[in-house]
C-alpha cells in the first residue's frame, strides 16, 4: 500500500486547531470535574445517609454505563426536559460528571486511608467531624489524591476524543473531516494516534513533576 | 480523712465488641488533683475504658460524669456532636503511639486545637502553643515537624497538645509503650512534673516505677472490672486478689 505523505503535511498544521480544542475542553471538563468530584466525595463522607446515598448512585450509574451512552444522554435526551446544551457544553458536561464520580471515588478513598488515629487525636482535643475533615484529614489526604488525580485527568483527556461524535470540533473530529475529503483514514488515524501519544507524554511528564514537588513531611 | 466530691466518676460502664465483653460494669472515681494508674494484663479492658471515658469509644451502658456533666448527654436528652465535641474538651488524651498531625510542625500541632475549637487569633494561639513546648522541654522544637523528633519528643508535643486545651482530667494510653527504652525517662519525668503540679491524671501503663513512685492510686482491672484498688504500697506490698499476685508475678523483677 502506498503511504500519502502529502496528506500528512496538509494534515499537520489543521490538526494543530484540533489539539487546541481537545485541550481547552480538557482543561475546562477537568475543572469542572474536580469540583464535581469534591463536592461529591465530600458528601460521601458525610453523616447524611440520603446524601451518601445520592452520591453512591451517582458514582453507581457512571461507572456502571459506557461514556459514549453518557454522551449521548446529555446531548440528546437533556433537551427532552428542555435543557438544550451546544456540542461544546454538552461535550464538556458529560466528561465533567463522568471524571467527576471517579474523582468523588479518590477524594473518598484518600480520606479513607489516613490514618485512624488522626481522627482520633483531632476529636480529642474537641473538634467535631467537619473540624477533623477539614483541618486534619483533607490537609493530609492531598499528597495521595494527587497520582490518581492526574491519572483521571490523562483519561479524560483521551476519552475527550468521543466528544467525536456529537460533532465537537475537536482533535478527533478535525482528523475525520480530513478523512471525509481525502480518503487517507490509514494515514490520518496513524497521525491521531501521534498527536495524542505526544499530548498525553507531555501530561505524564508534568504530572510526574507535580507528584515530586509535593511536600514531604 | 474528708472526701471530697469526685470530678471524675465512671458508674456502671459496660462495653462490648460484636458480643465480646471488654468492660463489665466499672465504677472508679478520681478525686481533684489525683494521680490514678490503671495496670492490668493485656486485654483486660484499661485502654477501652479510657477510651470510654471521653467517649472516643461510646459505652453501651453506664454512666461518666465530669465537672458536674454526664458525657453525651445534654439534661435528660441524648448530647448533639457539636455538644460532644465539647464535652470531650474536658478531657485530655495522651495517645500510645502519639497520633501527632505529621503535616504541621509541634508548634502548630499545639496549636491547632485552641485556634481550630476554642477560635483563638493565630498569635495567641501560637503564644500559647509555645508555653506549652517550653513546660515539656520543648522549646528548641517548635518549628519541626513530627518525622523530625524521636518518639519521645513526639510523645511530649502529643502532651503539651492536650495541655493547650487546659482539660480538667488528663488521660494516658500507654504513653511509653512505643517508645524506645531509653526514651522513656523523658516522657514520664513530665508526666511526674505534671502529676506534682497538681493535674488530675489517669494513666495506663506497665511502667511500675511509675506506679509505684508517682501514683497516688493504683487501680488494678481485670476480665473488665476493677479487681482492686489502693495505694501503691498496699497494692503492691500486700495485693490480695490471685489474678493481682499472678500479675505481679509475672513483670519483670526490676520493677
Amino acid at each position: 500500500m502506498i503511504f500519502d505523505w502529502n496528506v500528512v503535511w496538509y494534515a499537520v498544521p489543521l490538526l494543530a486547531h484540533g489539539v487546541v480544542m481537545t485541550l481547552q475542553v480538557s482543561v475546562v471538563a477537568g475543572l469542572l470535574g474536580l469540583a464535581i468530584g469534591l463536592v461529591a466525595g465530600l458528601a460521601s463522607l458525610s453523616s447524611f445517609r440520603l446524601l451518601r446515598g445520592v452520591v453512591r448512585g451517582y458514582v453507581d450509574f457512571i461507572r456502571g454505563t459506557p461514556l459514549l451512552i453518557q454522551i449521548f444522554l446529555v446531548f440528546f435526551a437533556l433537551p427532552v426536559v428542555g435543557v438544550r446544551l451546544p456540542e461544546y457544553w454538552a461535550g464538556v458536561v458529560a466528561l465533567a460528571v463522568n471524571s467527576g464520580a471517579y474523582i468523588s471515588e479518590i477524594v473518598r478513598g484518600s480520606v479513607g486511608s489516613v490514618e485512624k488515629g488522626q481522627a482520633e487525636a483531632a476529636l480529642s482535643i474537641g473538634m467535631t467531624r467537619s473540624g477533623v475533615l477539614w483541618w486534619v484529614l483533607l490537609p493530609q489526604a492531598w499528597r495521595p489524591m494527587v497520582p490518581p488525580l492526574t491519572n483521571d485527568l490523562i483519561t479524560l483527556t483521551k476519552n475527550s476524543s468521543l466528544l467525536s461524535a456529537i460533532s465537537v470540533y475537536e482533535l478527533t473530529r478535525a482528523g475525520q473531516a480530513i478523512i471525509a475529503t481525502h480518503f487517507a483514514p490509514f494515514e490520518i488515524y496513524l497521525l491521531l494516534a501521534l498527536y495524542y501519544y505526544l499530548l498525553i507524554s507531555v501530561l505524564s511528564w508534568a504530572s510526574r513533576r507535580l507528584e515530586r514537588s509535593l511536600p514531604q513531611w | 480523712m474528708v472526701k471530697l466530691p469526685a470530678i471524675l466518676s465512671a458508674r456502671g460502664v459496660r462495653k462490648a465488641f460484636g458480643g465480646k465483653v471488654v468492660l463489665d460494669g466499672i465504677d472508679l472515681d478520681v478525686q481533684q488533683g489525683e494521680a490514678v494508674t490503671i495496670i492490668g494484663a493485656s486485654g483486660s479492658g484499661k485502654t477501652t475504658f479510657l477510651r470510654c471515658l471521653n467517649w472516643l469509644e461510646r459505652p453501651d451502658a453506664g454512666d461518666i460524669r465530669i465537672d458536674a456533666q454526664v458525657m453525651g448527654r445534654s439534661g435528660s436528652a441524648m448530647a448533639t456532636e457539636r455538644e460532644l465535641a465539647t464535652q470531650r474538651r474536658l478531657f485530655g488524651f495522651v495517645f500510645q503511639r502519639f497520633n501527632l498531625f505529621p503535616h504541621l510542625t509541634a508548634l502548630q500541632n499545639v496549636a491547632l486545637g485552641p485556634r481550630r475549637v476554642l477560635g483563638q487569633r493565630r498569635e495567641a494561639a501560637e503564644a500559647l502553643a509555645e508555653r506549652e513546648l517550653r513546660r515539656v522541654q520543648l522549646g528548641e522544637h517548635l518549628h519541626k515537624r513530627p518525622s523530625q523528633l524521636s518518639g519521645g519528643q513526639q510523645q511530649r508535643v502529643a502532651i503539651a497538645r492536650a495541655l493547650a486545651m487546659a482539660p480538667k482530667v488528663m488521660l494516658f494510653d500507654e504513653p511509653t509503650s512505643a517508645l524506645d527504652p531509653e526514651l522513656v525517662q523523658e516522657v514520664l519525668d513530665t508526666m511526674r512534673a505534671l502529676a506534682s503540679e497538681g493535674m488530675t491524671m489517669l494513666v495506663v501503663t506497665h511502667e511500675m516505677r511509675f506506679a509505684r513512685h508517682v501514683a497516688d492510686r493504683v487501680v488494678f482491672m481485670a476480665d473488665g472490672a476493677v479487681a482492686e484498688q489502693g495505694t501503691p504500697e498496699a497494692l503492691f506490698g500486700a495485693p490480695r486478689d490471685p489474678r493481682l499476685q499472678r500479675f505481679l508475678r509475672h513483670l519483670e523483677p526490676s520493677a
